[in-house]
């Protein structure tokens, strides 16, 4: 079977979706990407079929918080200040013909952070993403899962944002667990 | 797609109940026609603190859902209050069957975020560090994989050769597992003078105790019995589900990323990459068995270059690298770049960077993001236990209860590595 050339993934999305694709950033020789949260999904799956591209599978999924302030309105040219909300989402995707790997990153803004769900695209995205929602607070639109998936169910907060502090629980000893035990719903649990 | 309307606050009103797990489990669960039974935390087969919500019909699994999270010590958040060179001890508690690959990725992304350079012998020890690691790693997979299927022998055997390559590696580091001895820019120090006479023992002894572990289990009718035919997880699947080394390669899938995107000098080594045929528990074991031969290869090829090549053994940056003791009573220098690495760190650039290396378990990736300053904003680790439990209903579907237990031993999870 005859392998078609690889194809510039940058070239090949602006060709065929042409306004999906907002930044496009090199550094350490990776290539980052940028789109709109409602062309990620389009995006994804655009370049996991496409010929040329075939990235096939999804290695990882990560969020990054941009607390305090270096969000928003900063961007002045320079690749990496390139922030235009609060949170980030890197999809690191694989191509394992090519051998070569791409992030696909979106943003989410800081009052409602909603990005869509890619568990359609890849299975694989079903934890990463369960993971981010339980850590960083990020929505994903479409999930079929919306547990938690680290963090005890009834835990308060997301403790990967950045003004989340280190050490924030209080530590149970004998003397104290009957006050922290009060406010867990264990009492519901059915199973 | 679905409307984005939805905060996390409004998705999030979990209660515990039963209706919750409605669209997890099948229907006749929550009518009761199917039982639903909670194997674990504190099953001894679970290799850690994994609780799988099973849905049973009979003996057989309709569904799985697996509960992860007991193991949960906030690595990555407390790595973000840390500069660079102090987060590598925490990277050696993720995966604590092979601290010494949690290093290499944690070492080597600071390294490409740096643009640091590593020597080669910085480069061949590490290889032998991580050809050691992979087979500690798989012994304790072997021993305790075999004992859930009821060979008891092969554990004792297995944890027999552990315990050498454990004290190799105290002789390296100073401390037997929890050893931070791969750091970003080369290795801790060099190896000692008694290192290369113990490891060249080792290397001659070792290959007749792996023909022993074959001798035992390969063509052992109770286990072909247990394990063939069992588990069995189609290519594609597997790559959908984001499964990574041997359990990907007993699909057939060959990707190796010491082969695919060699890291630490692996292309210069000659080895192969055992490939399984079926997707089973069988052609897992198969696989892992024959790394150990690949291992020995690699690790031969490393030891003869390790007596060739002499030189540093970490970058001679000292921006980035504290200088030689030997350097501090002489060079008013050292002692400036040493009191600067060590009460400030470095700097690193406010960018992002992915680096991955194959572990025993499968890739290993490790996600950073700088802040410019010393500490950086963000770390993540992909890891692969991570990938392989979420990918266990899949795998587990239609069999029985009692091969759930072969199923978890076959793709060789770590909850530390898992939940990070």
């Amino acid at each position: 079977m005859e392998i078609p050339a690889a194809k510039d993934p940058i070239q090949a999305l602006r060709d065929s979706l042409d306004d999906a694709v907002l930044h496009v950033k090199e550094f350490r020789g990776e290539t980052t990407i940028v789109v709109q949260p409602e062309r990620l999904l389009e995006t994804l799956d655009f370049c996991r079929v496409s010929a040329g591209l075939v990235y096939n599978m999804l290695s990882d999924v990560s969020a990054v918080d941009y607390y305090p302030n270096d969000y928003g309105d900063r961007f002045d040219g320079e690749d990496s200040d390139y922030r235009p909300e609060r949170y980030g989402v890197c999809y690191h995707i694989l191509s394992m013909l090519y051998n070569r790997r791409l992030r696909v990153k979106t943003f989410a803004a800081e009052a409602a952070p909603v990005v869509p769900s890619a568990t359609a695209v890849w299975p694989a995205a079903n934890w990463l993403e369960r993971e981010i929602a339980d850590m960083m607070g990020i929505a994903f639109a479409g999930h079929p899962d919306q547990r938690r998936l680290l963090m005890p169910e009834d835990w308060h907060g997301h403790p990967h944002r950045r003004d989340y502090p280190l050490g924030k629980e209080t530590v149970a000893f004998s003397f104290n667990e009957e006050d922290i035990r009060k406010h867990k719903p264990f009492a519901k649990r059915q199973f | 797609m679905v409307a984005a309307t939805q905060t996390i606050e409004e998705q999030r009103k979990w209660e515990g109940s039963l209706e919750q797990l409605e669209g997890l489990v099948s229907e006749r669960a929550l009518t009761g026609e199917t039982m639903l039974l909670n194997m674990g935390p504190h099953h001894p087969s679970t290799h850690g603190v994994l609780r799988l919500l099973l849905e049973l019909d009979g003996e057989e699994i309709v569904s799985c859902l697996p509960d992860i999270g007991f193991l949960h010590t906030g690595i990555e958040k407390s790595i973000e209050d840390k500069s660079y060179e102090k987060a590598v001890p925490l990277t050696d508690r993720m995966d604590y069957l092979s601290p010494m690959s949690n290093n290499m990725a944690f070492a080597s992304a600071v390294e490409k975020l740096l643009d640091l350079d590593v020597p080669e012998r910085g480069q061949i020890i590490r290889v032998i560090c991580l050809e050691l690691a992979r087979c500690a790693s798989h012994l304790v997979w072997l021993g305790t994989h075999a004992i859930d299927m009821g060979a008891m022998s092969v554990l004792l055997y297995a944890f027999r050769e552990r315990e050498r390559i454990l004290g190799m590696f105290e002789m390296l580091s100073g401390q037997r597992m929890m050893s931070s001895y791969i750091r970003p820019g080369g290795v801790w120090r060099d190896v000692p003078d008694d290192f290369i006479p113990t490891l060249k023992q080792f290397l001659h002894d070792f290959p007749a105790k792996v023909d022993d572990y074959e001798a035992l289990l390969t063509q052992n009718p109770i286990w072909q019995d247990r394990a063939q035919g069992v588990g069995v997880i189609e290519p594609d699947l597997a790559l959908a589900y984001g499964m990574t080394g041997p359990a990907l390669r007993g699909s057939g899938v060959n990707w190796d990323l010491r082969k695919a995107q060699p890291y630490s000098g692996y292309e210069t080594y000659e080895f192969n990459v055992p490939l399984g045929e079926h997707g089973d528990v069988y052609d897992r074991y198969l696989i892992r068995v024959q790394e150990f031969r690949e291992s020995m290869k690699i690790l031969n090829q490393a030891l003869s270059r390790l007596e060739r090549v002499k030189g540093p053994f970490r970058s001679e940056n000292r921006k980035y690298c504290p200088p030689l003791r030997s350097e501090l009573g002489q060079s008013m220098e050292a002692v400036i770049h040493h009191f600067k690495l060590w009460t400030y760190g470095y700097d690193a650039p406010d960018d992002e960077i992915y680096h991955a290396i194959e572990s025993p378990r499968g890739e290993i990736g490790c996600y950073i993001h700088g802040t410019g300053a010393n500490k950086p904003r963000r770390v993540h680790f992909k890891t692969p236990s991570f990938m392989h439990i979420s990918a266990l209903p899949v795998m587990s579907k239609g069999y029985l209860l009692a091969d759930m237990v072969a199923i978890i031993g076959s793709v060789d999870i770590v909850l530390g590595d898992c939940d990070r």
